[in-house]
């Protein structure tokens, strides 16, 4: 297990590493600088700026520095915000994200599991038609769709929750709905497929010979063994609130990174933009292993070993 | 024994074999693979409507040049926000009035638009939202083909050649992989298409580029499994060489998990053309593409919802036109996965 996790934080650091690194080339690719009014200044005015932004080194020096800052969690200044660390915009920024982001994941996959057991257990009757035509909706609506929809028709039409910007609980209520319908749907059509396999097997089979009720049946051994796999989906789930978070923060007024993000992709802010990158990509690799240890903890077949299987 | 009977040969009747024979005889013509599966697939009538349904789509989308009543890009400001008028029709939303402080208000006949007729309304700058939607929806399922296919291309090679050659230099290409997963789909998207300008192309490429990573992984698991059957080993002893074992063996093999991930990919695309769109690092005007369509829309949702409802829509029946065949064609090719 030590080594295992020993091998895995090193193929972390080195992803990190990589991203980091070709970020930072991508970047320097771009034409842009931090100098609004380019044509009104003079050399001298151009080169102190660019000075204070420490562009005026080589490039590898630039890289080295970025490096080393990063691990003094040190993002550089955004070009849009002057003299405001980018470390401070995501410090100050992430925490809405991450709580949207879990409310998005729990809203979206308890649900999601009841509708693809549902489904499971009354296979090819009307249960499971309904429930398969929620999912194929859930997924094949874009989330700034129903996000637009459900602002208008929730929030402004109806009033019952705010419309935009950030405060208390039920400000978080849309964009969470908005964010879990992917997750929702991607679960229950993964629970579905798992269970309708589980339900097939001889165990289940034994149980009911052996006399088990039909629901102790499903609750102790059914549903149980279809929920184990359901930790494998945790990472592209998280990735999906990732993604639907930078269009959905958007259209709601979070202030949350991926507003941020997509913000400064519009501006050219190239120093938040990385780190911006550099975040998602640890969120999405910490999560990734969490889920592949919790998956060797609660599943005694599978061997946390150097294997790749 | 005395009363032995005495049968002349004659009467005896030979039986007619031919009918004894054909009991065992396959009435039915021999089905390749595509065949069983085209057989599966027409039986699931959902899969139909939504197979229908997506061809009704491509042609109108590719024949967009013919079909479209007006010029997509014509810029008619006099024109601008004119509801969806349908000749005949009268029902509000579909009879060109809009709703003014509390009452119904022939819009056409304030623009002094009377004899024109845009069937789902025009933008705010008086272009046709009908064939913006047509024209639109061939961009966007251009890109999607497109990025797919190229997308095909590099996960088939790379899985398969990952697979076969197992060892190494598989555990450097599963690396690799690795690290492209774990940087998030939509930000490799966006720096790429930073870097190579926003417009139809690079969008294209960095789709393709970011999303080749689940076809290659699901080839080179099923090659892994493929090269260990016995009729490759046979074309190995044979000396068959391994581009050859690839395309006769192992691609006809691999060919039903290349057509349902296609199938899978292809509205993802479509999904992350109209996301980059929205967000507006997508395709540039005055060219349009759903997302952009959407984006356009959305500004004015409170006033006039036609005006991002259509677009939602055929973005939506798109969507779930695809991930219905896909599942479909998933059955078909796989009937175990359905029982």
């Amino acid at each position: 297990m030590a080594k295992y996790l020993a091998k895995r934080i090193f193929y972390l650091l080195l992803t990190l590493f990589i991203v980091i690194t070709v970020t930072f080339f991508m970047m320097k690719l771009l034409p842009g600088t931090p100098l609004t009014n380019q044509a009104k200044l003079s050399p001298q005015e151009q080169h102190l700026i660019l000075k204070q932004y420490g562009l005026t080194k080589p490039v590898w020096q630039q890289y080295l520095l970025y490096v080393v800052g990063i691990f003094h969690g040190n993002f550089g200044t955004s070009f849009q915000f002057s003299d405001q660390p980018v470390s401070y915009l995501i410090s100050s920024r992430i925490g809405p994200s991450l709580l949207l982001g879990a409310q998005a994941m729990i809203i979206g996959v308890l649900p999601g599991i009841l509708f693809g057991a549902l489904g499971a257990i009354n296979k090819n009757t009307w249960i499971d038609s309904g429930t398969t035509i929620i999912s194929i909706l859930g997924i094949s609506i874009p989330s700034f769709v129903l996000a637009v929809l459900l602002q208008y028709y929730v929030g402004l039409k109806l009033g019952w929750f705010p419309i935009a910007d950030w405060g208390g609980f039920s400000y978080t209520v849309l964009p969470t709905l908005a964010l879990a319908a992917s997750p929702f749907a991607d679960t229950a059509r993964f629970i579905r497929t798992e269970m309708v396999d589980v339900l097939n097997s001889d165990y289940i089979e034994l149980a009911t010979a052996k006399g088990m009720s039909k629901w102790g049946v499903i609750y102790h051994h059914a549903l149980r063994n279809s929920l184990i796999p359901v930790v494998t989906i945790i990472g592209p789930l998280a990735v999906n609130i990732m993604t639907g978070s930078m269009v959905i923060e958007n259209i709601f007024s979070v202030p949350g990174i991926g507003e941020q993000f997509v913000k400064s992709i519009l501006t050219n802010d190239y120093p938040t933009i990385m780190a911006v990158t550099i975040v998602y990509s640890v969120m999405l690799m910490v999560v990734l292993l969490l889920t592949d240890i919790v998956y060797g903890i609660i599943d005694p077949r599978i061997r946390l070993t150097g294997n790749s299987n | 024994m005395a009363d032995q009977i005495k049968l002349p040969a004659d009467s005896f009747e030979p039986v007619d074999k031919s009918a004894h024979l054909d009991s065992e005889k396959i009435a039915a013509p021999n089905l390749t693979f595509l065949q069983d599966a085209w057989r599966r697939l027409r039986k699931n009538k959902s899969a139909v409507i939504a197979m229908t349904i997506l061809i009704l789509f491509f042609l109108a989308a590719f024949g967009s040049a013919i079909i479209s009543p007006h010029n997509p890009n014509a810029v008619n400001p006099q024109f601008a926000n004119l509801p969806p008028k349908w000749p005949g029709v009268d029902i509000n939303g579909l009879n060109g009035t809009l709703n003014q402080a509390g009452s119904r208000v022939n819009a056409y006949a304030q623009a002094h638009a009377g004899s024109h007729v845009y069937w789902l309304g025009t933008d705010y700058l008086g272009r046709d939202l009908l064939s913006r939607i047509l024209y639109g929806t061939r961009i966007s399922l251009t890109v999607a083909v497109i990025a797919t296919a190229v997308d095909l291309l590099f996960g088939v090679t790379f899985g398969l050649f990952s697979g076969w050659q197992g060892g190494r230099i598989d555990n450097f290409m599963q690396r690799l992989i690795e690290i492209i997963m774990s940087i998030p789909q939509l930000v490799v998207v966006v720096l790429l298409i930073l870097v190579l300008k926003p417009g139809m192309m690079s969008i294209t490429i960095a789709i393709a580029f970011s999303s080749w990573t689940t076809m290659a992984r699901l080839i080179r698991a099923q090659t892994l499994e493929l090269k260990e059957q016995e009729y490759v080993l046979a074309a190995r002893t044979l000396g068959e060489s391994s581009v050859k074992i690839a395309f006769k063996h192992l691609l006809p093999n691999l060919s039903s998990i290349i057509i349902i991930q296609t199938m899978f990919t292809i509205p993802s695309a479509i999904f992350f053309e109209a996301f980059l769109s929205y967000i507006g690092i997508g395709i540039s005007s005055p060219q349009a593409s759903l997302g952009t369509l959407l984006n356009d829309g959305q500004k004015n949702f409170q006033f006039l919802p036609y005006q991002m409802w259509y677009p939602a829509i055929v973005l939506s029946v798109i969507m779930i036109a695809f991930n219905v065949f896909a599942d479909g064609l998933r059955d078909a090719f796989d009937p175990q996965t359905k029982e």
